[in-house]
């Protein structure tokens, strides 16, 4: 991991730089500006970012300089625009928030780019399209587009297609609204690019992409009387491979696998993931740092990942009993837990992302902490997103966290965390060792260093 | 403005646990945050994963007018309970006045992330 962590770095370990950060310096954060969401496209050209005040902004990779070959391309702006409005729903005297809560990529199909982005309660379809010509040479408007009075025209000419400086349009191509009573935390696209799903806190739906009238509901967990309700739905999403099979993961811990070829409401599952509980160790904290925030499956498909409030979880789809695999995000928090909960710190949603190959996961943490955990070898590090790190090509030094006792030089203890500053959403490029993390207002891309 | 971790009374409830970890086996940490947590809110409900707590995250942003202005015209000069530190109630007596809701207003501005200043 190429820092002071103590162990020699294997020719395989990565060795973080700052690359690039994204958003305003100052400290006085406007809600608006909270970043909400994080996503990489497909092929890692594009990053997309949501906020709190329903704005999309893309970032396009430049394409590699070939004389720059110590850095990969920069990402600069490609397109940003207004995704959701607030809104009011005045039959139940509801506020319905703007925040994005996730942005989906579609495969690229043509030379259009397509995502799909929700807040609460609605979910859009986005076409971003690039247009570098236009037509000039019209016989009956000027240039500016004013008619020209007819009998003024003596010639006719044929309009021309010329180059113009490249405009990068975004425009809603459906909405697929009405179909949430609760609040949306998740969407899905499934492995067939022509179906997805959408759900909240109680239902899944099931949506084909065409089609913005009708949705199937696929999962109903909402009791008869809702004074019996005791978990919530918290994420879902489709296999990478399986068309008929999806997740999901609830407020106590759960994961249900559901296979939609078995019936039309997948309400019983096929599998139900659950490690069992310790009952010496219970306490009134133990459901609520169970729940589940985020559910990922890896890139084979074979895998899946969760992240509850101090671990991440990874769970082999053979077995249900227990995770293959568990790693410590924070444990140092568990003796903290009581100001976490008065803080509301506690019902934090923290996110995790896999590498391309499978073999790293990463989350975030508090004090701009993000961890990264090396499944192969079984290291992890702990690094800081800080303007304070910002020469690029200037490997990150690991941050150490000190529970208790002495503090060593150089290691932060736990009442030293800012627990304000938060990193919630993390995203790894599919193919290549850069990564996007969000602060709370700004995205940070960091990179391994080439050669 | 880092987030504060309660410090308040925390030294001295330290020190009385320290005394008593003394006396007994040791308790797991998240115990020992629960006793805490009891300590400070003798109310708090048993069941933290119960049907209240989950409503209460059903519901979000919900803004009555009837009973706003009727709890306006109940307390004319008191100030408004606000939300106590007892999460398991469900709003009950907490009438959201229009402060305590989010802006409504749509960002007309371009995000910051798409700006110059502060870009590296």
């Amino acid at each position: 991991w190429g820092g002071a962590a103590g162990d020699s770095g294997g020719g395989n370990d990565i060795q973080w730089c700052f690359s690039q950060v994204k958003g305003a310096v100052d400290d006085d954060v406007a809600e608006a500006d909270i970043i909400s969401t994080v996503e990489f496209n497909h092929s890692g050209e594009l990053l997309a970012t949501g906020d709190k005040g329903g704005r999309v902004v893309i970032f396009q990779q430049e394409q590699e300089n070939k004389t720059q070959s110590h850095s990969r391309g920069e990402y600069n702006v490609y397109s940003t625009f207004q995704s959701h409005e607030p809104e009011f729903d005045y039959l139940k005297s509801l506020e319905i928030e703007e925040k994005i809560n996730k942005i989906r990529w579609l495969p690229q199909k043509n030379a259009a780019q397509f995502l799909l982005s929700t807040n609460d309660k609605t979910i859009k379809l986005w076409k971003i399209s690039e247009r570098d010509k236009r037509p000039e040479g019209y016989n009956l408007k000027e240039e500016d587009g004013r008619y020209r009075d007819p009998t003024t025209v003596t010639t006719l000419r044929v309009p021309v297609f010329r180059p113009m400086d490249l405009m990068v349009e975004a425009s809603p191509r459906r909405i697929f609204a009405n179909a949430h009573t609760y609040h949306i935390n998740s969407i899905s696209i499934n492995s067939d690019y022509e179906t997805y799903l959408s759900a909240d806190d109680l239902r899944i739906n099931l949506w084909h992409l065409e089609i913005t009238d009708r949705s199937f509901n696929i999962v109903d967990i909402k009791p008869a009387n809702m004074e019996e309700l005791t978990e919530v739905i918290t994420a879902a999403e489709f296999h990478p491979n399986s068309c008929n099979t999806f997740v999901y993961s609830s407020s106590k811990g759960t994961i249900r696998l559901c296979d939609m070829r078995a019936s039309a409401l997948c309400d019983r599952h096929s599998k139900l993931f659950e490690e069992p509980e310790d009952p010496s160790n219970r306490s009134f904290f133990s459901e609520i740092i169970s729940s589940i925030s985020d559910v990922k499956f890896s890139h084979s498909g074979r895998y899946m990942m969760t992240r509850d409030y101090l671990s991440v979880k990874i769970w082999d789809l053979n077995m249900e009993n227990r995770p293959v695999e568990t790693y410590q995000v924070h444990e140092y928090l568990r003796s903290k837990l009581c100001s976490l909960y008065e803080n509301d710190c506690i019902f934090d949603k923290f996110e995790c992302c896999w590498n391309g190959s499978d073999s790293i996961v990463m989350t975030g943490s508090y004090n701009n902490f993000f961890r990264m955990f090396d499944r192969n070898t079984k290291r992890d590090i702990t690094l800081e997103a800080s303007r304070e790190n910002n020469k690029p090509r200037t490997v990150l030094k690991p941050r150490k966290v000190c529970a208790s006792g002495k503090r060593k030089k150089d290691e932060i203890s736990v009442d030293s965390l800012d627990f304000n500053k938060k990193i919630l959403h993390t995203a790894w490029h599919p193919k290549e060792n850069i990564i996007a993390v969000a602060t709370t207002n700004n995205l940070y891309i960091f990179q391994d260093k080439m050669n | 403005m880092a987030a504060a971790l309660g410090t308040g009374g925390r030294g001295q409830e330290a020190g009385q646990e320290k005394q008593a970890m003394q006396h007994k086996d040791p308790i797991a940490p998240e115990r020992a945050e629960e006793l805490k947590l009891k300590a400070k809110y003798p109310n708090l409900a048993q069941k933290p994963g119960g049907s209240d707590f989950l409503m209460k995250r059903l519901q979000k942003g919900y803004f009555d007018s009837g009973d706003y202005n009727m709890a306006k015209a109940k307390m004319k000069n008191k100030q408004l309970p606000s939300a106590g530190p007892d999460k398991n109630l469900v709003t009950g007596d907490h009438i959201p006045t229009p402060q305590d809701l989010p802006q409504r207003k749509s960002s007309l501005v371009t995000s910051k992330l798409a700006g110059t200043h502060g870009q590296v």
